[in-house]
């Protein structure tokens, strides 16, 4: 059933589990605010999850049904589905951590559900938009309400001083996004990803100057975003500083977000000149890679270590978007998925065993943690096993990865370097990861360590559903990735039309 | 109703083999049922630890290599509960192995009925599910039954049975009772899968599988580290074997391009005979061989095995395990049929082994070293009939060798067991296997002295026991192949192969004479003269319970009269002959045939007479001469003789063979380790440069990253600055 997106019903049919989620948080920040002060958050937390699941709802029937869309600012295809419910899942998955968070030491207002659910209709308007207005509007909607979670906190300067980073660094990097697409208009006079992709494919000699400084404005935007070196700066700051239910809220799902739009904008508008983004994009990978996981080898914080460790895993995703094909497309939406839940599970049991007051938590510290909290070890395990892409162990990780170098190695032009050098930084990867179970389950508890907390259980309910559904998934990954790969993003080529795999082979020969 | 199913199945298939819808149908429970006993016997030795406590908490490290020593540690915990499980174990372990012979023995009688059309059937094949398909390469679950598998799971299962009956009186104090039956289980399932199985892989599925619970056994009392040194030899020993296995297996593959039996069998004839090739899938195979059955140079393992429980010598390291290689070599006919030179090397091996192995056994003290040296001698006996294709025989001799070798193990495991219950009344740490400690047991112990004597007679050859007819079986052939084979016709440098099978027969004679001597010599010193176990211990030297004589006597009874297998035609006079070689011939009579040179060459009465005359004298001259040699004042003595020089001591130590290899090959490989691959490649490439260089190049990099990550937000933007005019200039100058 295509829906006509000019006509303003169907409009909103197409925008109907972003429209849920938005009105949902309006209505639990009117409620939230009437509510006496100091009453308990939990239920406006029980009243996030069901908004988030109401849209979950809305987006399982509306991809069972089969719903199209022509060209227009929305897109309507299994890529936006996937990604918004990697986005919903991690949305459902940090606001059980903050309700915890927020009743066990640090009180943080019930306005914060509401915010999470802004940022989270935000990043689900950059999941489907077609157009660069809404994937403008989408990042603002996004970045405010998370600039505002990062620093909620109020009692703590670090929370403070993470969120002020991260606005300033994160306007700055707006600036460029906002100057890219003003640029992209001036060249093609459109803002329509569709129309970008015909006008710079018609253009006989290539695009001008304006158009290709303009990609590589809206590509430092982006970079920004999905914390890809040399942006990638303000990333352990802001995620050490943020209370830790936030920082794995900005490590999954506004990660998801923007690479999704990231992989949009760029195949769908700007497919046509592949060549001219490939090769920088080629190198932010590389450079992301091994960056991310040289500096988290280093690293014995906890929650730095795991911002490094989501730096490298940008890297990874980049490989995907290099491909600039469907499957590579689908790989990454896969990769996202493992990748939230592995990363939501990591922060939460950062969470669980941190005591009260935010503090840096050393790795060290877990020594022997196997002794005392046997399950709570078990479950880091397997989320740093997904991380490392362990198969079996690891769950979804290992598909997650193995998807990924399909992707790079089948591509019409294979990124078999990009694949190696992949390879081997999860290798080097390995360093960390496995560093954390040795210390889990070698080191011996030192007999004057301090006793960890009782982990709450909303947490534990969050850490256990994790680590099963990692699991699970990684059991029997192949159907939920045959999903991804139909109806998804297609590149749009040279021609100007979005095109077939086979039709991007003829044009690569 | 399943029965009905089945035939009706069977009916249906348009080529129906005469054991299709038969009881044979079954044969996927024979490995299954000692599975189930392994499962059951496993949780029942988990179940009780946690009620009572780790095993082993009182293990007394000083009680040496004794089997029994865990008694007392034992009795101080022992509860009623731990009782009740082990009778559990007691009646499952046995029971699971017995249903599995009456099941052999059903579809054995099933094989009887089907009679001659059995004969040009083929094997019973049947597949259970795919299990390694990859490209070309299929492998299935399949277990394929005939002749040669059917005898090799009687005798499985049979003595088997009888020495799990006799474990449960060995064992009945030791705290590892159930995990003792939980392995034993196990081990009958491999093993059954390793004769059973339908191809190679599956074959060393079981082969492995009993290399495991070999190991585990052997290192049972773990809590000694003699006992667990001597596990880890075995099993890396035949890693050696296995190696070679496995070439041989991927040599098949490469040129055959099947591995199980019946595509091998008909793949065989497109290799060249006498080619390098085969002969090479033939000498690989026979390392294989060569570990898991204790041939020269890779036997060293097994006299340290004895260091397991005794029925498992008695049934591992005896009876079957060590048996798979000429298993393997049978099954494998096809194949060393069409590599004489293979065949040659095989029987010259053997034949090496079983002087060599003789030599030993004549100077050991310890009962159970005396019977693993005979083990690997007689071993070397099946792998001589092997080589000259005599395969039947080799078959034959590892039955009879089964029925009297496990009978001399259980007796001296009943011996040891008398002799450490009366160490164990007067608390008196004494070797318990040392033959200088025993002595004049006849009189205390007269069951298992007469069934001993008679293995003893059977292994010497001596007329009438089963052990003679199956030797001279074995020497038959030998002479027979020296006077015309295939074999014959080749030279080994230089020498023709006649007169190195000539060489063999009189090897054999030899190895005959001194087995002879060395067992009566064991019996003298065991059994016989004055009791040297000690003036306290003497009233408490008694027979072992029932359930320990019991199978013993069964195994008299096989030992005795097993030579009525396979009666050789000129003692037509006592029954019918050759029933085995009739048995066998439709799996092995194409490849003895065409070792033979044609036909397999039949010796003229007079000449066989000539050489059972020449077998029987030689075991009695041996015999006689170790009454001689042996009797009198050395019987009576306590201690050994005076120290002995050259070559006495050479034999003593079994040639130092043991010493040597750790001199100049263990010791040099360790330092080699040590030196070379731990402390300069390992610490100093790996460790000093790779692991410690990256490391410090990894501070280097963190060094700098932490400059840049200064906290300070001015320079971060500036940093995103500077990266957006590369990316900018990267873009537009591309």
């Amino acid at each position: 059933m295509p829906l006509d997106l000019s006509v303003p019903a169907s409009l909103v049919t197409a925008l109907l589990p972003d429209l849920i989620v938005m009105g949902g948080a309006m209505a639990l920040l009117l409620w939230g605010v009437w509510r006496p002060e100091g009453a308990s958050g939990r239920p406006v937390g029980v009243g996030a999850i069901g908004v988030c699941l109401a849209a979950l709802a809305a987006i399982a029937g509306m991809a069972v049904q089969g719903i199209t869309a022509g060209p227009g600012p929305i897109a309507i295809d299994n890529f936006r589905w996937a990604t918004d419910a990697v986005i919903l899942v991690g949305t459902i998955l940090s606001i059980a951590l903050a309700d915890d968070y927020g009743r066990r030491a640090e009180p943080v207002a019930v306005e914060s559900h509401a915010l999470t659910l802004l940022a989270a209709s935000g990043m689900m308007l950059l999941a489907g938009a077609r157009d660069l207005i809404l994937v403008f509007l989408g990042i603002e909607v996004m970045s405010v309400a998370v600039y505002v979670l990062a620093g909620i906190n109020r009692r703590s300067a670090r929370s403070a001083e993470a969120a002020l980073k991260y606005f300033l660094l994160g306007a700055f990097s707006t600036a460029f996004l906002l100057y890219g697409v003003a640029l992209v208009y001036g060249a093609t006079g459109a803002t329509n990803l569709t129309a970008i992709g015909s006008a710079l494919a018609a253009s006989p000699p290539g695009p001008g100057s304006m158009a290709v400084i303009g990609l590589a404005l809206m590509l430092v935007g982006f970079a920004f975003k999905v914390a890809a070196a040399p942006f990638h700066m303000w990333t352990p700051d802001v995620y050490d500083g943020a209370p830790t239910p936030f920082t794995a809220f900005m490590a999954a799902a506004v990660k998801a977000a923007a690479f999704a739009s990231f992989a949009r904008v760029f195949m769908e508008g700007f497919g046509p000149v592949f060549v001219r983004w490939h090769s920088v994009l080629w190198w932010l990978a590389a450079l992301t890679m091994v960056l991310g996981n040289l500096i988290a080898l280093s690293q014995r914080n906890l929650k730095r270590m795991l911002a490094y460790s989501s730096i490298a895993h940008a890297g990874y995703l980049l490989v995907a978007l290099v491909t600039n094909t469907t499957e590579g497309a689908a790989a990454m939406v896969f990769y996202l998925f493992a990748y939230t839940l592995a990363t939501v599970g990591a922060f939460a049991v950062v969470m669980a065993l941190a005591e009260g007051a935010e503090r840096p938590q050393d790795v060290r510290e877990w020594s022997g943690l196997f002794s005392v909290r046997p399950l709570l070890a078990i479950a880091m395990a397997v989320f740093m096993l997904a991380l490392l892409g362990f198969p079996l162990a690891g769950g979804m990780g290992f598909f997650a990865k193995w998807y990924l170098l399909q992707a790079a190695l089948k591509a019409p032009a294979p990124q078999t370097r990009l694949a190696v050098l992949l390879v081997i930084t999860s290798v080097i990867s390995a360093g960390y990861y496995l560093y954390v179970i040795m210390v889990m389950f070698m080191r011996p508890r030192p007999a004057d360590a301090a006793p960890f907390p009782d982990t709450p259980a909303w947490t534990r309910s969050v850490i256990v559903g994790a680590a099963v559904l990692l699991l699970a998934l990684g059991l029997y990954p192949s159907p939920i990735v045959r999903w991804a790969r139909s109806s998804s993003l297609q590149p749009t080529t040279a021609t100007g039309v979005p095109s077939t795999p086979e039709a991007l082979r003829i044009t690569a020969r | 109703m399943m029965l009905a199913l089945l035939q009706a199945a069977a009916e249906a298939s348009p080529a129906a083999h005469p054991l299709a819808g038969t009881v044979a149908e079954y044969v996927w429970m024979l490995p299954l049922l000692p599975l189930l006993g392994f499962v059951i016997n496993g949780l029942l030795s988990i179940v009780p630890a946690y009620h009572a406590g780790p095993e082993d908490v009182s293990h007394d490290p000083e009680a040496g290599h004794t089997d029994m020593a865990h008694e007392e540690a034992y009795e101080a915990e022992a509860t009623t509960f731990h009782r009740r499980w082990n009778a559990l174990s007691s009646v499952v372990g046995p029971l699971v192995v017995g249903i599995a012979f009456v099941l052999a023995a059903a579809i054995f009688l099933a094989m009887r009925a089907a009679g001659p059309s059995l004969e040009t059937a083929g094997a019973f094949v049947r597949t259970y599910g795919s299990w390694m398909p990859a490209g070309e390469l299929r492998i299935n679950w399949g277990l394929q039954l005939d002749q040669l598998s059917m005898l090799m799971t009687l005798i499985i299962t049979g003595v088997g049975t009888l020495i799990h009956l006799f474990s449960i009186g060995y064992m009945r104090t030791d705290p590892g009772y159930s995990r003792y039956f939980a392995y034993l289980n196990l081990f009958v399932c491999f093993m059954l899968v390793l004769v059973l199985g339908g191809s190679y892989p599956v074959l060393f599925v079981g082969w492995e599988g009993v290399g495991l619970c070999s190991y585990l056994l052997i290192g049972f009392w773990f809590s000694d580290e003699s006992n667990a040194n001597a596990g880890k030899k075995a099993f890396i020993v035949n890693r050696v074997g296995d190696f070679g296995f496995l070439v041989a297996m991927f040599l098949l593959w490469a040129n055959l391009g099947t591995l199980d039996y019946a595509g091998v069998d008909a793949a065989a004839t497109r290799l060249v005979a006498n080619g390098a090739l085969v002969t090479a899938i033939c000498l690989f195979l026979f390392l294989g061989c060569a570990g898991k059955s204790a041939q020269l140079p890779l036997y060293i393992w097994l006299p340290d095995a004895m260091a397991g429980p005794t029925p498992v010598s008695a049934l591992i390291h005896a009876a079957t395990m060590v048996t798979a290689g000429v298993y393997l070599i049978a099954r494998s006919g096809a194949l060393f049929a069409l590599a004489p030179f293979a065949s040659l090397l095989v029987a010259l091996t053997g034949a090496l082994t079983a002087l060599f192995a003789a030599t030993i056994g004549l100077k050991q003290w310890d009962i159970k070293k005396v019977l693993a040296y005979s083990t690997v001698s007689q071993l070397g006996y099946m792998f001589v009939a092997a080589g000259v294709g005599a395969y039947s025989a080799a078959v034959f001799h590892l039955a009879t060798h089964a029925f009297f070798k496990a009978l001399l193990f259980l007796g001296a495991g009943s011996v040891i067991y008398a002799l450490h219950e009366a160490y164990h009344h007067t608390h008196r740490e004494e070797d318990a296997q040392d033959m200088r400690n025993m002595g004049g047991l006849r009189r205390h112990m007269p069951v298992t002295w007469a069934l001993m004597w008679a293995a003893t007679l059977a292994i010497a050859g001596v007329p009438v026991f089963s052990g003679f007819f199956s030797k001279d079986q074995i020497l038959g052939a030998v002479y027979g192949a020296a006077r015309h084979s295939a074999i014959g016709e080749l030279r080994l440098l230089g020498i023709p192969g006649s007169a190195i099978l000539y060489g063999i027969y009189v090897l054999g004679l030899v190895t005959a004479l001194i087995t002879a001597i060395y067992m009566t010599r064991m019996m003298l010193y065991t059994f016989h003269g004055a009791n040297r176990t000690g003036e306290g211990e003497r009233p408490h030297l008694h027979e072992a319970p029932w359930i320990m004589t019991g199978p013993l006597a069964v195994l008299g009874v096989l030992t005795v009269f097993g030579g009525w297998l396979n009666l050789p035609a000129v003692l037509h006079a006592l029954g019918p002959e050759a029933l085995l070689d009739r048995w066998l011939a439709p799996v092995v009579a194409r490849a003895s045939a065409t070792l033979a040179g044609g036909e397999v060459a039949h010796l003229s009465h007079a000449t066989e007479y000539a050489l059972i005359g020449a077998a029987v004298a030689v075991s009695v001259l041996g015999i006689g001469f170790a009454v001689v040699r042996y009797r009198g004042p050395l019987l009576a003595k306590r201690e050994a003789e005076a120290a002995e020089t050259g070559l006495g001591a050479a034999v003593r130590q079994a040639y130092y063979v043991d010493r040597g290899i750790g001199r100049y090959l263990v010791e040099p490989t360790i330092a080699l380790s040590r030196k070379v691959l731990w402390r300069g490649l390992d610490v100093g490439l790996i460790d000093g440069v790779i692991v410690n260089g990256s490391a410090a190049l990894m501070r280097g990099v963190a060094w700098a990253g932490a400059r840049i990550q200064t906290g300070n937000v001015g320079n971060y933007a500036w940093i995103v600055a500077v990266g957006a005019l590369v990316v900018i200039g990267a873009v537009a100058f591309r």
